[in-house]
């Protein structure tokens, strides 16, 4: 009898220790990629400037990340435009979907979707490059030929992620548009000039900042995050593997935690 | 002059290194060997100041290396040259781009003067016409030629290698001692080496140094070696299945 009552406590007990296990391993991981944040900027303010790298990672991430965020912006304008035609439809809001594919695009789903890409693609990629380097000893070599590692392997991907985000969600937030627009008076019919006026009579030049600078922040951590779990890889290929998969599920839970609260403080 | 001084690692709780005390006398060649696993990297990671030790000190010239401010070391670590296991090339850049690569980054060398400079260091070590070729088209014998090459690029004083011959075939471990000891002839430097392939170690060294449960427990010229009373050293240089060294995970 009392057995029976044991297990479940028992229980409980095994899974809050693991549960508190996890966030102090989850602390700690934060503590390590602060410092790395700390020095990748202390790296970045010093002379001289990475800029022949950095520019060969703005041109890796852009043309990595680019058609994917093409596709992904044309269509999710597509659906959104779709979707809110139809359902707007049951109270005769139908002219409203031009601002509401305008307003979700440029606050939220240019942004945050932009984000979720370039952590699977160019993220990965950081993961993958520095941990291959890591466990092959080309990150050691960099050291031995007097050159610090964080100043030439991460500031430059540090600075391309945080440039480059804004940059593809610009993109995205028009591609998005034009595909709402396209759905919209195409498929669905609509006023042409209806869509366009009610897009712009209600978007504020901040809607598309706000994004942006949201952009900003997720590119800046989808590097550093993915630069970390590459820059500390142990283990073999396998480490390779798994520190390549900690860095896109790193980064996309940070861009959709973090997305929650930069938004309630930017769009007051 | 390098001086190692009752230098202590561990990580987490394996204890590699356990007191080990080893001098170095300026042109010398010594070999370190070991078992596999003994912390032979780690001992030569210590030299070059990418390990920091948990205590004990490492003294170029008298200077501690760990205790050095991060712009000095790297200043330090440009007297330095590294040939790494499995060389440890670049293998975004082509043959050149590595050889050069402290040469551009450090000496603001034009790109053509840094590539002839590769090419002269790559004919050093028998290496003519792969300039443009990518690491990963080369043979590991090839690329532990390369990695020389840059290591000794930047006109180093100090030489460190990380098994040199490990994994290449009899013909091209014993091409890669050659080099080593052309090396230190051309360019009178002092080099540490740490190695399990007793062969190289006899042919390279000076003198020789055995590490072993994390301390240097014997050094010597490899005559004295050869004829040490030492059972342990014994057991490894005749490389006996039987004798004090446990092999790990292996109960007798
Ligand atoms: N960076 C590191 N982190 C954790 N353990 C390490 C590290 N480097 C080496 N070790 C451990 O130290 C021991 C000695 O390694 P090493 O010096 O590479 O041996 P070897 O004599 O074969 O070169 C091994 O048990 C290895 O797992
Ligand atoms: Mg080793």
């Amino acid at each position: 009898m009392a057995n029976i009552l044991l297990k479940p406590v028992e229980l409980l007990g095994r899974s809050l220790t693991i549960s508190w296990q996890t966030f102090v391993l989850f602390t700690e991981e934060l503590g390590r990629i602060m410092l790395l944040l700390c020095s990748t900027i202390k790296q970045l303010i010093l002379p001289p400037l990475e800029l022949k790298n950095t520019f060969k990672q703005v041109v890796e991430i852009g043309i990595k990340s680019l058609p994917v965020v093409l596709i992904t912006a044309v269509f999710t304008g597509m659906v959104l435009a779709l979707q809110s035609y139809t359902g707007f439809k049951r109270f005769n809001a139908e002219v409203m979907v031009g601002t509401v594919v305008a307003l979700s695009i440029t606050r939220e789903l240019g942004p945050v979707l932009t984000g979720l890409i370039v952590a699977g693609r160019a993220g990965a990629a950081m993961a993958a490059e520095l941990g291959t380097m890591r466990v092959t000893e080309q990150i050691d070599a960099l050291e031995t030929l007097a050159t610090n590692p964080v100043k030439y392997l991460i500031v430059p991907r540090f600075i391309a992620g945080t440039i480059i985000l804004p940059s593809l969600t610009v993109i995205a937030d028009i591609i998005g548009i034009i595909g709402g627009f396209f759905v919209t008076v195409t498929v669905l019919g609509a006023n042409s000039s209806v869509y366009w006026r009610r897009t712009w009579d209600y978007l504020e030049t901040s809607d598309i900042y706000n994004g942006l600078i949201k952009a900003c922040f997720f590119g800046a951590s989808i590097a550093i995050i993915s630069c970390y779990k590459g820059f500390y890889t142990s283990g073999g290929a396998e480490g390779v593997g798994k520190a390549t998969t900690g860095a896109v599920v790193l980064s996309s839970m940070t861009i959709l935690i973090s997305d929650y609260f930069l938004s309630a403080w930017l769009f007051k | 002059m390098i001086e190692i001084v009752d230098l202590y690692k561990a990580f987490g709780r394996n204890h590699v290194l356990r007191g080990a005390n080893l001098k170095i006398e300026k042109g010398e060649s010594m070999v370190v060997i070991g078992g596999s696993g003994s912390g032979k990297s780690v001992l030569i990671k210590h030299i070059i100041g990418t390990l920091k030790p948990d205590s004990g000190s490492i003294l170029i010239d008298g200077a501690d290396i760990a205790k050095l401010s991060e712009n000095e070391l790297y200043e330090t670590r440009k007297r330095f040259g590294m040939l790494f296991q499995m060389a440890a090339l670049f293998d975004s850049m082509k043959v050149w781009e590595n050889v050069a690569f402290a040469l551009m980054r450090h000496g603001k060398l034009k790109e053509k003067d840094a590539k002839e400079i590769a090419s002269e260091k790559l004919r050093m070590v028998g290496l003519i016409g792969v300039e443009d070729i990518m690491p990963s088209e080369l043979s590991g014998g090839m690329k532990k030629r390369v990695g020389l090459a840059r290591a000794i690029a930047h006109s180093p004083e100090i030489l460190l290698y990380d098994e040199p011959t490990t994994g290449l075939d009899p013909i091209m471990a014993d091409a890669i001692n050659d080099l080593i000891i052309e090396m230190k002839q051309k360019l009178s430097v002092t080099s540490v080496a740490i190695t399990h392939d007793m062969h190289s170690a006899y042919k390279i060294a000076d003198r020789i140094a055995m590490l072993y449960e994390g301390r240097i427990i014997a050094t010597g010229t490899p005559d004295e070696i050869k004829n040490t009373d030492n059972a342990t050293v014994r057991q490894f240089i005749t490389g006996s299945a039987v004798g004090p060294i446990k092999i790990e995970g292996v109960t007798a």
